[in-house]
């Protein structure tokens, strides 16, 4: 191990960058390596596995103080947010399947205000029985209170890890973040990959910064409520949990300065006052890119637009953008199109977004589909 | 627990409820008081939305009286009748997903042993039949496989209470609930002997009418979880709303069954366990 100092979140960031030719798992190795996480917990499941194989590594080495596997994704979930609750730094992973078996924990991670920061590596959800990349599970997740950052690259998974302890932890925000990255096509893929020195590291996260307090004796409150509002029917009960779940969207919303802050604005944009606009989040925008460039190669107009953040979703940006296009094609790796959706519900005319091309069960997205779509809108 | 979290900044005493300015005065916190004091300090479950008669409620008055570190005992609990008491108790404690409870405690223990490694932080789960014995099962017997240490506390009323009466795996063979309108087809689990197997340093299955015995299995319960490993204690907490008897006769129910030999009282102490709670008294003479 490495002997390391902590400095400021934006020295680690800024800091003089090495490339490393390594695969998204390892990308995360390395996030994790200067992070300051206190604990982890794994649980199988492909294209996850790895990365919390190399998080284990890291564990060894000493890099990190506790890690365990556990019995399920559920029982995982559950285990973090009470060593969350409890006050320490934690990380965890899952994908898919693991996702969904998890799901029901996710809310009450945003419930509880626990700044647990999660990798979901994407996948495919059964049934048929699946292992392939598929982005699916981000259409469920989409409403669990959680943040959602959406890598396209190791780079990105690298430096969005990294960010979201600091976006997660503000006080202000204080719920969780998923930094969910397309399975096996970033994950088991080897790309460069620019990595601050390794004797940096975050700094601790201070437990007393939370909103709630931290379960541990040792804060309070520590009393009894009198006519508790749990289970009651009365005004008052139900104003307490909407008001509770307003703050929860309301601190989502806050994360945005951070976001902006640590990982630029929630979107980036190539020839944005384009006619033809391909909008699109993960390794969708890597193919669009490509489709872009052949495009323009061939006199079509076209620019591209890589949203980051989905939860908060950027959506006065994209309803800008949307205004001056004549067409925005939304290619998707999932079956039900949850991007388009999300654009079309913040969008003037909704007739000018093609919620396509979209490839699911596995199959790579080659950039002639998304080129013939810009042919057929420009037509 | 640092002492002075627990008192009022002066010129607030007039505004603060009764019942704090009790617990300050006269609660549990740093004083070895325990269910014989009952009556003589101010208990940290200030009264309960439960039923007439709960024996639930009974058992929770006389475990939370058990604690023998209650400023440094972090409870979990899980949903239920119990899950109602719990805004009601003077302790830090959580409330997650019905049947998470000893995944959630074992992040909790890990966590604060990190954060105080000199410093004793008991981490104790309490929660129903349904939550320990069917939903959350897998995750009682892997929080013991684990090792955690962790105190494992159900509170057995035979039901699912809550939710209206439905048989549960606790329940009685032949019982007719909701749920079960032919009456249970499969006997009550037997948890303390799967505790046992599974690695629990100390198995104990207590009642509220022996107050002195349950306080006991309490004590030694929490004092193995945190020098050997996980322990696990069953309190019988008859239901009359579910079972539909008088609220009056809950005690006299508990002492039936034990009397027909339906629900005994028992430990099981491992080797260590015996050990240590030889030591333990050793050091008090």
């Amino acid at each position: 191990m490495i002997e390391q100092r902590v400095v400021e979140p934006l020295q680690l960031f800024n800091a003089k960058k090495e490339p490393q030719f390594i695969t998204g798992s390892e990308a995360v190795r390395e996030a994790i390596r200067r992070a300051n996480v206190e604990m982890a917990i794994s649980y199988p499941i492909t294209p996850q596995s790895e990365s919390m194989h190399l998080v284990g590594d890291l564990f060894a080495e000493g890099y990190i103080k506790e890690y365990f596997r556990g019995e399920n994704e559920f029982a995982v979930m559950s285990s973090i947010a009470g060593a969350s609750m409890a006050g320490v730094r934690v990380f965890t992973a899952t994908g898919g399947p693991g996702t969904l078996r998890a799901f029901e924990v996710f809310s009450t991670w945003a419930g509880a205000r626990l700044p647990i920061v999660c990798a979901f590596m994407t996948r495919g959800i059964n049934s048929p029985l699946t292992i392939q990349p598929d982005t699916i599970e981000m259409a469920f997740m989409l409403d669990t209170g959680i943040l959602m950052l959406h890598a396209e690259t190791a780079q990105d998974l690298h430096d969005m890890l990294l960010s979201s302890f600091m976006i997660a932890e503000q006080t202000e925000v204080h719920i969780p973040v998923g930094v969910f990255v397309d399975g096996f096509f970033v994950t088991h893929t080897r790309d460069k990959v620019n990595i601050a020195p390794a004797d940096m590291k975050l700094p601790p996260y201070d437990p007393y910064s939370s909103p709630v307090p931290v379960m541990d004796m040792e804060n309070v409150p520590f009393r009894q409520m009198r006519d508790p509002f749990v289970m009651k029917s009365n005004y008052v009960s139900y104003s307490a949990h909407a008001s509770w779940q307003q703050e929860v969207m309301a601190a989502a919303e806050r994360a945005r300065k951070y976001i902006n802050q640590y990982l630029g604005e929630l979107i980036e944009t190539e020839n944005p006052d384009a006619d033809i606009l391909l909008i699109g989040s993960g390794t969708a925008v890597s193919q669009s890119r490509e489709a872009m460039a052949i495009a323009r190669s061939e006199g079509f107009n076209v620019g591209l637009v890589k949203i980051k953040s989905v939860r908060p979703f950027p959506a006065q940006e994209i309803k800008e953008l949307v205004k001056h296009a004549k067409a925005v094609i939304v290619p998707e790796f999932n079956r039900v199109g949850w991007l388009a959706r999300e654009i079309k519900s913040v969008a003037e005319e909704t007739t000018k977004i093609v919620a396509g091309p979209r490839v699911y069960g596995g199959m790579t997205m080659p950039p002639e589909m998304i080129l013939d779509e810009i042919r057929r809108t420009s037509v | 627990m640092i002492k002075s979290m627990f008192q009022i900044s002066p010129g607030f005493e007039d505004i603060m409820p009764a019942e704090y300015l009790e617990l300050i005065e006269n609660g549990p916190f740093e004083k070895r008081v325990g269910v014989s004091d009952l009556g003589a300090f101010k208990e940290l479950l200030e009264e309960h939305p439960l039923c007439a008669g709960c024996g639930l409620a009974l058992s929770l008055r006389l475990i939370l009286a058990s604690l023998p570190n209650p400023e440094d005992t972090i409870i979990i609990g899980s949903t239920g009748c119990s899950a109602l008491a719990f805004p009601q108790v003077a302790l830090h404690n959580i409330h997650s997903l019905f049947g998470n409870q000893n995944a959630v405690a074992s992040g909790v223990k890990r966590a604060l042993n990190l954060r105080f490694p000199d410093k004793i932080k008991d981490v104790v789960v309490i929660a129903g039949d349904g939550a320990t014995a069917d939903i959350g099962l897998d995750m009682v017997l892997h929080s013991w496989f684990r090792q955690e240490k962790i105190t494992t506390i159900m509170l057995d009323n035979e039901a699912y209470a809550n939710t209206g009466g439905q048989e549960s795996g606790m329940s009685p063979k032949g019982t007719v609930l909701n749920m079960a309108p032919k009456g249970k087809t499969f006997s009550k689990v037997s948890i303390p002997e799967l505790a046992r197997e599974a690695g629990c340093a100390y198995v104990a299955s207590v009642n509220p009418a022996q107050p002195k015995k349950l306080e006991k299995a309490i004590v030694r319960g929490i004092l193995a979880a945190r020098e050997l490993g996980p322990t696990y204690i069953q309190v019988f907490s008859p239901c009359p709303t579910n079972y539909k008897f008088k609220p009056n006769e809950t005690i006299s129910k508990v002492r039936l069954r034990e009397k027909e030999g339906t629900y005994e009282t028992k430990e099981f102490l491992s080797t260590e366990a015996r050990e240590l709670f030889a030591r333990l008294e050793e050091e008090k003479k």
